[in-house]
């Protein structure tokens, strides 16, 4: 089995800001499979289509799987409405995820809802990890701890200078030192960071997202413009050859 | 415990649950759940004679009740098909559509005469495809062009022939009179609805091919009426598709006039539906006595 459709528990949920909310659920045989940098298509009764939510942690003593989602629009709003105690039907998990080195030393670079897949690749990295998380102002702030909790080096800057390093990302990493790139964030901050690897000539995953279907590849919905090594492009999918890309297949 | 076996055109199904066509690509994703052979057939992703790249994203959004999609006959060739993916799937203990979609009536037969001589089952003409501007949508919205590339494929084609009509046309049952006269063995329908959504903020289109093919049970009560008025028109069997989920959808779909149905849209919101809906049917039957799904058929009582 690699992914499965299971009815959960929801063990916790709580607010982390106005509009981010923390859940864990209890799915031990999802759990046991999972790896950071993966995702789940939560299922709301009423819609169509399901949610997908990247795996924020992995609890495989607890046998539990932690999301911090956003909300979006009215699926992720009736997601957050939730309560501890009720099923939540969840498919897990899917896709790739990180190529997680613990013996090299990775600067994670998360914008805005990018951080909480990283802080997964952040647990299992220890002290490996140098943390550099990105948001719109203090209040937005969220999972700090965690990382720090975990033993990453953990630096922040946002947009507005009202908490850490007033201004980007990349200005931060600019003074780190690494092995390995891994990201997840809006596209131009993907892009930034894909150009200071390049520059110091390491390797660079990012985390991908795409209005999605399926989820598991069939259904071929969520498209993502790829190169081939013959130097030509062709629509992968983000559900199955993703989320997670080497940044050099992806055709910014 | 009842029969739910159907036969279409001389093939026989297990039951009459057939993955549709564009939402099980060719099977591999879904064995992750279960057998396919819990399902009677599966009708593969659209094929064409040479690979296609498909529309860029967005290509999915959700709608009240369903979705659209644009894809645009995202598919790797009839060869690679034949090639990497039937050698698996003639495995599976399912039966196996191809369908088959095209930019010209050359292009249909040339794909179909490839298919001849493997063991697909049945080929399924795609000529209802809304998202490409030359996928056999052009063929498909009239009775002249129903009819024109339905028996040219015809001659060219060893296998039962079942034609997939589009909703988007004034009268559906003339374009499934024009199939059935043209030597279709069989139709399915109904394909996608063509819609739209767009976003207020940026005034794009979510979509990024503008329109795109509406699924979803929103569409259960329109296929319901065009299967309904077809089946009072055409003696070959109809396959049933638009909106079902449930197996209440599944027996309402077979009393307006269905032999067999296809099951799409539901299994992104639960990939174990089509279990559940042959349980339920299975259940409804015996609780009723009814030995065989062809009592079902068409058993609507019209007012």
């Amino acid at each position: 089995m690699k992914y499965d459709s299971q009815l959960c528990k929801l063990v916790s949920a709580r607010a982390l800001t106005q509009d981010v909310y923390d859940f864990v659920l209890e799915c031990p045989p999802l759990a046991a499979l999972a790896r950071p940098g993966q995702f789940a298509q939560i299922r709301l009764p009423g819609h169509t289509l399901r949610r997908p939510i990247s795996i924020c942690g992995i609890d495989k003593a607890a046998g539990t799987l932690r999301f911090v989602f956003q909300i979006r629009g009215e699926g992720t709003a009736e997601l957050a409405q939730f309560q501890p105690g009720s099923q939540i039907e969840i498919l897990a998990p899917l896709g790739n995820g990180f190529p997680v080195d613990p013996a090299k030393r990775t600067l994670l670079v998360g914008g805005g809802i990018g951080v909480p897949p990283m802080l997964g690749v952040a647990a299992e990295l220890k002290d490996k990890a140098v943390a550099v998380l990105g948001f719109r102002s203090r209040d937005a702030v969220i999972l700090e701890k965690d990382f720090q909790g975990v033993g990453a080096k953990t630096l922040i800057a946002t947009d507005d200078g009202t908490y850490g390093h007033h201004g980007l990302v990349t200005d931060l990493c600019r003074d780190q030192e690494f092995d390995c790139v891994m990201a997840c964030g809006p596209a131009p901050m993907l892009k930034a960071v894909k150009a200071l690897a390049d520059h110091r000539g390491v390797p660079c995953f990012v985390s991908l997202e795409e209005r999605m279907a399926c989820g598991i590849g069939a259904c071929l919905g969520c498209a993502v413009a790829l190169n081939k090594e013959d130097g030509t492009q062709y629509f992968g999918h983000v559900c199955k050859d993703g989320p997670v890309f080497d940044s050099h297949r992806v055709a910014w | 415990m009842a029969d739910l076996r159907v036969t279409i055109a001389g093939v026989e199904f297990a039951n009459p649950l057939i993955a549709a066509s564009g939402t099980f690509g060719f099977g591999r994703e879904y064995n992750e759940f279960y057998p396919l052979s819990v399902l009677g057939g599966i009708s593969c992703k659209g094929i064409t004679i040479k690979e296609r790249p498909g529309n860029p994203p967005p290509r999915v959004t959700e709608t009240p009740g369903g979705m659209l999609n644009a894809v645009g006959l995202q598919n790797p060739g009839v060869d690679h098909f034949i090639r990497e993916d039937l050698p698996w799937l003639s495995k599976q203990g399912t039966k196996i559509i191809a369908n088959v979609a095209g930019n010209a009536p050359e292009d249909y037969c040339a794909t179909v005469e490839k298919l001849n001589d493997t063991c697909v089952d049945m080929i399924e003409l795609n000529i209802s495809c809304p998202n490409v501007k030359q996928g056999g949508v052009q063929f498909g919205t009239t009775t002249e062009g129903v009819y024109g590339i339905t028996s040219e494929v015809r001659k060219h084609c060893k296998k039962p022939l079942m034609v997939k009509l589009s909703p988007n046309v004034t009268d559906i049952s003339e374009m499934a009179v024009a199939a059935e006269s043209a030597g279709a063995d069989a139709i399915s329908m109904i394909n996608t609805l063509t819609g739209m959504r767009i976003d207020i903020r940026t005034r794009r289109p979510i979509i990024r091919n503008n329109t795109g093919g509406m699924s979803g049970p929103a569409l259960l009560p329109i296929a319901l009426r065009m299967v309904w008025q077809a089946s009072q028109k055409v003696k070959i069997p109809i396959v049933g598709l638009g909106g079902i989920s449930t197996w209440q959808d599944a027996v309402e779909m077979l009393l307006a006039g269905a032999t067999a149905l296809q099951i799409g849209t539901v299994l992104f919101t639960d990939p174990y539906a089509p279990i559940k809906i042959a349980e339920g049917l299975s259940r409804y039957m015996d609780e009723n006595g009814i030995k065989s799904l062809s009592e079902l058929t068409g058993g609507v009582r019209p007012w």
